[in-house]
């Protein structure tokens, strides 16, 4: 990576409360995170430190409380409801840690649900081939292992093309050979399509596979490290 | 398809069975609006083209007899198009084959021009050309088996004469036909007999005169002051009040079912729909909570929020779809059979019994909204649920301890008791909900019980405590009371009872009611008036009894004075005070005294009706003999009367409590199987945990069926509030001039409807439970929520 480097997201002084029945929770102050075009960035730290919060903001899913957000020169706090779903149909892909597939769609099906609303999506048989699944596309849910229902939720988050793929915890469900093939079909997405990449993990041996890792303390950013080398996932131990 | 569509069609099969339940209430919603609306339509819109066709009269009066030379001042009344003069008057009939008389309406046909008003329609042969010839009203032919070429005996004027039958017709003034005296249309012995008007004249003695004639007016005038002006023109000539279509006999059978379909499609349509709305809600509400990751992948993809609210609204949709389909074809079906019983009543010449197709779209447009309405709520709360907050799972429900917890704790009771309870009170609207869709099943199961045994107690009131007789002689014209003393001598007459008939109008103050009166003999032991309370009653000389909805049009209570003019005998006003109200089910009856009217009339004792009990062995030799009797000119057989009250009031009956009961069973599988679902969907986990913690399987299945019970045995004393309020709102529905229902509701018809109710719910709610045996504890634990 070169010093001049193509930002795709700038956070200027986020912050996140959330109202409950007992009072304020600050779960994002005063987050300043740059992001650039083709890397994978790892987002480490403990539960309630604020990395899902600053991932659903970052994918247009929830709004900061405070502070501005940039995805390029469009800036993604001023945007209403409309423009955040034109926004995540056009530009994100998601991947959580439960999968979130739709039960009663096969796997081809669950993929089409984007293909269906994307501007430029590649056939989900494709998409599903990317992952390794194409096999198992005629498959319910029901009727696959976790790890390939992770697949599946990372065909279904790359066929429409995105600029950035936002994963929360995907491994986070899975044993360590299923997690692997995972970080597999993630890295092999990243270094073939360029994708953005930013994964949210509490396994810190992940870190090692990523360009850079942004450390997560309550509510803000600790350290943000750049790996010179990086692993392989396979060999990651788990 | 897109793939949001295919998700659409699984859900919806994985929810057939809570979907049917919701569908089948909004078919019974749809069916009834469909059958009520567009019968209600259909007969409106047939019964104004056939009036429209065939220029049926606006006004109508009779007199004892009017010069013709009247007519012309009648035309020239304000606003009157075409007058039509006929002679009328009743015969006896000798019918061939049968020893039976039947009774003939006898109407004059002009001479050498069709008729202005009124105009029948020939079904069959011609129309009679010489004196000796008839037609007759079709139904009495097809009842009768009669055929052109046929002949009658008829005893007209006192001398008995053949007539030829030569053809059948249908007239706008006997869609429903009903003889002098009778309660239903009997057909068989009552018929319409149209004669050449030189025949008539001369049976009745009415040449160069008239004693019925119709008027039509023109658009714009209103018939009241018609009324008036052709009353003051007959009055010297005998007039029994001219009258409107409104009181026109035929016409206001026809008005009062039409107003029954009217308020039918008004008042229960509305009451599915409310529960399917409600039921599409809970389970449109569960849904939603269920999905609630789904709606957030959905809008993390980029789905558009109104595209998630359409998704969810079609789901609704689809029930909808499902509801309109089945409540087309029930409601087509329920048509047919509605327009099978108009047949059976109403004659129209042509059929326009089919249902529009605009009420077809009315009716499913309506099930789709409430539908979508009921749907809206939860399908708004999805597309508005933040994405970010969609991904977690929800907050537990909120509970809070209340005065209920303290009360549950006091009193020791058990945990799954306490479930119960909690959940009850957790959610008061959904349980509030659930009370009132079974406490409207227990009301409609009560609505049709209601019906057989207010029928019931018309029989016995009508038929062995009031009319007691086995037969009704009713005279040309009065008759000296010895005239009894011949009657005593017929063959198998046991005993006679005289009364006396006249029209009269009552007035007080502004409100006026034409009525017949009755003057009868006290201590009349044959046909008897009674008081709420069973008892016979005898009005007293210068008293006057109403019947009570006569009492309460009038304004009239015991102890009010009345006026009286009468129509016939001494054509007389005079004032009667109102010495009680009498319970009758059958037309509006006014009730004196024949001593105390003769006198009034200056008139030496008469009759005109002579009530009689029967041999039943010499019935035929009775019939042979009254046939010959010159001053007859009707009979009514009571035992007939009663005999098709009966078949047709029990085959209507059994209908209508079918369909109620059908209605209640599936109000109550609806509300029981969906709130027992949606319950059980909710509780899986914690059910799961209860097994898992030693619980067995019945301990388990009391919290599912206790809670569904528990509501629907609260329900209950709502259900039979309801039931009443309902089945006092038919009574009044019901209630017209011409009859009018008792509201009868014992112990038995609450009792009833409980267990039926109560039994439905029980078995929609265990049903449910089956599911619980198959309950995979490892799998429903691991479930994230």
């Amino acid at each position: 990576m070169t010093a001049r480097r193509d930002t795709v997201f700038r956070t200027r002084d986020v912050g996140k409360v959330y109202e409950t029945g007992g009072g304020q929770v600050h779960a994002l102050s005063g987050v300043n995170l740059d992001l650039y075009a083709g890397e994978f960035a790892v987002l480490l730290g403990p539960s309630g430190s604020g990395k899902s919060t600053l991932l659903n903001i970052l994918g247009g899913l929830d709004r900061a409380t405070s502070g501005r957000v940039w995805f390029r020169e469009t800036e993604l706090t001023g945007m209403n409801d409309r423009g955040l779903t034109r926004y995540r149909r056009d530009h994100v892909g998601f991947v959580f840690q439960f999968y979130n597939l739709v039960p009663s769609l096969t796997a081809r099906e669950n993929v089409q649900l984007v293909t269906d609303v994307a501007r430029d999506p590649m056939p989900p048989d494709e998409a599903l081939a990317l992952v390794g699944l194409g096999p198992r596309a005629d498959h319910f849910p029901s009727e696959m292992s976790g790890g390939e229902q992770q697949r599946v939720a990372i065909a279904r988050a790359i066929a429409k093309r995105p600029e950035i793929l936002l994963c929360d915890e995907p491994t986070g469900a899975l044993d360590s050979q299923t997690g692997i093939q995972v970080l597999e079909a993630l890295r092999e997405i990243n270094d073939r399509f360029g994708t953005t990449t930013v994964v949210i993990t509490h396994n810190a041996e992940i870190r090692k596979m990523a360009h850079r890792v942004i450390r997560f303390q309550d509510g803000s950013i600790g350290e943000v490290t750049e790996n010179a080398t990086r692993i392989a996932p396979s060999e990651i131990a788990w | 398809m897109p793939a949001i569509d295919r998700k659409l069609l699984r859900d919806f099969r994985r929810l057939w069975a809570q979907a049917l339940a919701i569908a089948l209430v909004l078919a019974c919603g749809v069916a009834i609006l469909l059958t009520a609306f567009g019968m209600y339509r259909a007969l409106d819109d047939t019964r104004s083209a056939y009036y429209e066709r065939n220029r049926f009269g606006d006004v109508f009066a009779s007199a004892r007899r009017a010069p013709e030379s009247l007519l012309r001042e009648i035309g020239d009344i304000p606003g009157v198009l075409a007058v039509e003069a006929r002679v009328t008057g009743d015969a006896i009939l000798d019918m061939p084959g049968r020893a039976e008389t039947a009774v003939g309406r006898i109407l004059s046909l002009p001479e050498a021009r069709a008729p202005r008003l009124n105009i029948p329609i020939l079904r069959a042969g011609r129309l009679p050309e010489s004196p000796s010839e008839v037609a007759v009203n079709q139904t009495f032919a097809l009842a009768n088996g009669f055929q052109p070429g046929d002949v009658i005996e008829a005893n007209l004027g006192g001398r008995k004469r053949p007539l030829t039958i030569t053809g059948t017709v249908l007239s706008p003034e006997f869609i429903y036909t009903i003889g002098p005296g009778a309660l239903m249309p009997d057909n068989r012995t009552f018929g319409i007999l149209w004669m050449r008007r030189d025949a008539v004249a001369a049976a009745f003695d009415m040449g160069g005169a008239f004693n019925d004639v119709s008027l039509s007016l023109d658009a714009r005038t209103p018939p009241g002051p018609v009324i008036e002006a052709l009353d003051d023109l007959l009055d010297p000539y005998g007039g029994l009040g001219a009258f409107g279509r409104d009181k026109q006999l035929s016409n206001s059978f026809v008005d009062a079912e039409i107003t029954q379909l009217r308020s039918m499609a008004m008042i229960l349509p509305p009451v599915f729909f409310g529960i399917s709305a409600f039921l599409v809600a809970m389970v449109m509400g569960r849904i939603v909570a269920l999905e609630r990751s789904q709606i957030g992948l959905l809008k993390a993809l980029g789905y558009s929020n109104a595209e998630i609210c359409l998704h969810y609204l079609m789901l609704a949709g689809l029930i909808a779809v499902l509801g309109i389909g089945i409540g087309w074809t029930a409601g087509t079906w329920m048509a047919r059979v509605m327009a099978q019983l108009y047949a059976q009543f109403f004659d129209f010449p042509f059929l326009i019994f089919r249902v529009e197709l605009w009420v077809y779209a009315v009716s499913a447009a309506v099930a789709l909204l409430t539908a979508t309405l009921g749907a809206l709520r939860s399908a708004l709360r999805a597309a508005l649920l933040p994405p970010a907050i969609a991904m977690q799972p929800p907050a537990p429900p909120r509970f809070r301890q209340t005065l209920l917890d303290r009360a549950m704790a006091a009193a020791r009771l058990s945990q799954p008791t306490v479930m119960i309870l909690r959940s009850v009170t957790r959610w008061p609207g959904r349980s509030a909900l659930t009370s009132l869709g079974v406490a409207l099943a227990v009301a409609a199961v009560m609505t049709s019980t209601f019906m057989s045994d207010a029928l019931d107690r018309v029989i016995d009131a009508a038929f062995f405590q009031s009319n007691r007789q086995d037969a009704m002689l009713i005279f040309s014209h009065d008759l000296p009371l010895s005239a009894l003393e011949d009657v005593a001598r017929l063959p198998g007459v046991r005993q006679v009872e005289g009364q006396q008939y006249h029209s009269a109008i009552l007035r007080n103050a502004q409100y006026e009611k034409r009525v017949p009166i009755e003057a009868r003999l006290p201590g009349a032991d044959l046909s008897r008036v009674l008081s709420r309370q069973g008892a016979p009653l005898d009005a007293p000389p210068g008293g006057i009894l109403l019947a009570e909805r006569l009492a309460a049009q009038l304004h009239l209570a015991p102890g009010d004075t009345v006026e009286v003019a009468f129509l016939s005998g001494d054509r007389g006003t005079y004032r009667m005070h109102v010495s009680g109200v009498v319970q009758q089910y059958f037309g509006l009856g006014a009730y004196t005294d024949l001593a105390y009217l003769n006198g009034l009339f200056r008139q030496s004792p008469r009759i005109s009706v002579a009530n009689v009990t029967l041999d039943g062995t010499e019935i035929d030799a009775l019939h042979a003999a009254i046939a010959a009797i010159p001053n007859l000119t009707g009979t009514v057989m009571m035992s007939s009367t009663r005999r098709s009250f009966r078949e047709t009031i029990q085959q209507n009956v059994v209908v209508m409590t079918g369909v109620y009961m059908m209605i209640a069973v599936l109000i109550t599988v609806g509300v029981a199987y969906n709130g027992a679902r949606v319950q059980l969907s909710e509780r899986a986990r914690e059910l799961a945990s209860l097994r898992i913690l030693g619980f067995s399987r019945a301990q388990v299945s009391y919290v599912l069926v206790g809670e569904t019970m528990l509501l629907a045995l609260l329900a209950q004393p709502l259900g039979w509030a309801l039931g009443r309020l309902f089945t006092e709102a038919m009574v009044r529905g019901f209630s017209s001039d011409l009859y009018a229902l008792p509201l009868v509701l014992n112990t038995a018809a609450y009792t009833r409807a409980s267990l039926v109710v109560l039994a439905a719910a029980l078995g929609s709610v265990l049903l449910v439970r089956r599911r619980l045996d198959r309950l995979d504890l490892v799998a429903v634990m691991k479930t994230r929520e």
